[in-house]
C-alpha cells in the first residue's frame, strides 16, 4: 500500500536528518520549516476535519485518524532519537568539564587528594 | 622500592570503586615505575585516598564519567606530566607489572610506539568458554571496524609512546573506548606489536568483569554515537 511507502520513506528521511550534525544553519531551516507545515496541516485538519479523511483513503488508509496516529508515531520515534542525541552531545561537554576541573584540582594539590574534599554522595 | 629505570614512563590506572585492591594494584606498580597517576571517576568508596597513600598521583572526576573518560584523564595528566611513555593498567588486579615491564622494554628496544597487550597470543590465560566467546566477538566487531588484525582487543595493559598517546581523543566514555582507542591509534601510522600478557582472573576481577549484557552495551555504543 502506498502508505506504507510513504511512512518507510518518512523514517529513513528522519533517521537521515537526524544522523546528521544538528548544529549548522541548514538542517535548523528544514526543522523550522518542517515545524511550520506541522501547523499548516494540523490547522487544516481542525477546519476540515473531512479532508484528512479524503487524505488518508488516498494513500490507502480507511480513516483520517488512523493516518494522524500513524504521523504521531513517526513523530515521536523522531524526538527520542532527537533527544537521545543532545543528551550525548551534552554528555560529552561535560565530560570536557569534570575533565578540565579534576585536572586543574590535581595540578593545584601536585597530585594529592585534596584535605577538604567531599565524598561525592550519590 | 621505586626504581629509576623508567624515569620516563607514566602508570594511569582508571578506578572507580575499588578502594580494597587499588593500594596494592600501585604499590606492585610503584616497584618497577616511579610515577603512577590514578584517575579515581568519582568513587563513593575512598578509593582516591587509597590510592594516594600507597604513592600514586592522583586526579579525582567529580562526577562518575566512565572507564574510556577517566583513560582520556590519565592520558592528558601524563602527558602534561612529561610522560614520554604511557602504560594503561587495570585497578582490580588482573594484569602483571612483569608484563608491563616487559613491553615498555619491547616499546623502547624495537621502536615502537603502541604495544598493545593480548591475552590470546599464548595459551597462559585461560577464560571461561562464554567469557572467551563474548571476547573473540569484542576483538571481531573491532578488527572490522578498524581494519587492525588484532588478537585480543579488550585488554586493558598497553603501553603506548607521548606521539601516539597525544593523537588519542576518547569520546566514548564509557566501555566502547577500549576498540575506540584502537581505531585512533590505528589511524596514527605509528608501529605497533601486540605483546601476549598474562591475566590473573581473580573472584575479584570475575565480579567486574565484561558479562556478556555488557558485550551488548559495547556493540551498542560503538553502533550508535
Amino acid at each position: 500500500m502506498l502508505i506504507q511507502i510513504l511512512l518507510v520513506i518518512a523514517v529513513v528521511a528522519l533517521l537521515v536528518m537526524l544522523a546528521r550534525s544538528t548544529a549548522d544553519a541548514r538542517h535548523q531551516a528544514i526543522t523550522r520549516l518542517a515545524i511550520g507545515l506541522f501547523f499548516v496541516a494540523a490547522l487544516g485538519t481542525i477546519l476540515w476535519p473531512h479532508a484528512l479523511t479524503r487524505v488518508a483513503q488516498l494513500v490507502g488508509v480507511g480513516r483520517g485518524t488512523d493516518l494522524l496516529l500513524y504521523g504521531l508515531v513517526i513523530l515521536f520515534i523522531a524526538q527520542v532519537a532527537r533527544s537521545h542525541r543532545r543528551s550525548n552531545e551534552l554528555q560529552r561537554k561535560i565530560t570536557v568539564l569534570a575533565r578540565q576541573l579534576a585536572l586543574s584540582e590535581a595540578r593545584h594539590n601536585g597530585g594529592q587528594v585534596a584535605a577538604d574534599r567531599q565524598p561525592r554522595d550519590r | 622500592m621505586p626504581t629509576t629505570a623508567h624515569e620516563d614512563t607514566w602508570v594511569v590506572i582508571p578506578t572507580f570503586n575499588e578502594a580494597t585492591v587499588v593500594a596494592d594494584v600501585v604499590a606492585t606498580v610503584r616497584t618497577h615505575f616511579p610515577h603512577v597517576v590514578v584517575v579515581d571517576d568519582g568513587s563513593r568508596d575512598g578509593s582516591a585516598e587509597a590510592a594516594a597513600s600507597a604513592g600514586a598521583e592522583v586526579v579525582v572526576h567529580p562526577i562518575n564519567l566512565g572507564q574510556g573518560a577517566a583513560l582520556q584523564t590519565g592520558l592528558a595528566y601524563a602527558l602534561g606530566r612529561g610522560a614520554a611513555y604511557v602504560v594503561t593498567f587495570d585497578a582490580d588486579g588482573q594484569h602483571r607489572i612483569e608484563d608491563a615491564v616487559s613491553m615498555v622494554d619491547r616499546a623502547k628496544g624495537e621502536g615502537l610506539a603502541i604495544v598493545f597487550g593480548s591475552r590470546f597470543l599464548d595459551g597462559r590465560t585461560r577464560p571461561g568458554w562464554l567469557k572467551s566467546v563474548v571476547l573473540r566477538t569484542a576483538v571481531w566487531v573491532t578488527n572490522k571496524s578498524t581494519g587492525m588484525s588484532l588478537t585480543d582487543a579488550h585488554n586493558g595493559l598497553r603501553v603506548i609512546r607521548s606521539d601516539a598517546a597525544r593523537q588519542i581523543h576518547l569520546e566514548q566514555d564509557r566501555m566502547a573506548h577500549a576498540s575506540e582507542i584502537v581505531l585512533q591509534l590505528h589511524r596514527t601510522r605509528l608501529p605497533w606489536a601486540e605483546h601476549p600478557v598474562h591475566i590473573h582472573y581473580t573472584e575479584y576481577s570475575r565480579g567486574k568483569g565484561q558479562s556478556l549484557w555488557n558485550s551488548v552495551n559495547i556493540l551498542v555504543d560503538l553502533l550508535i554515537h
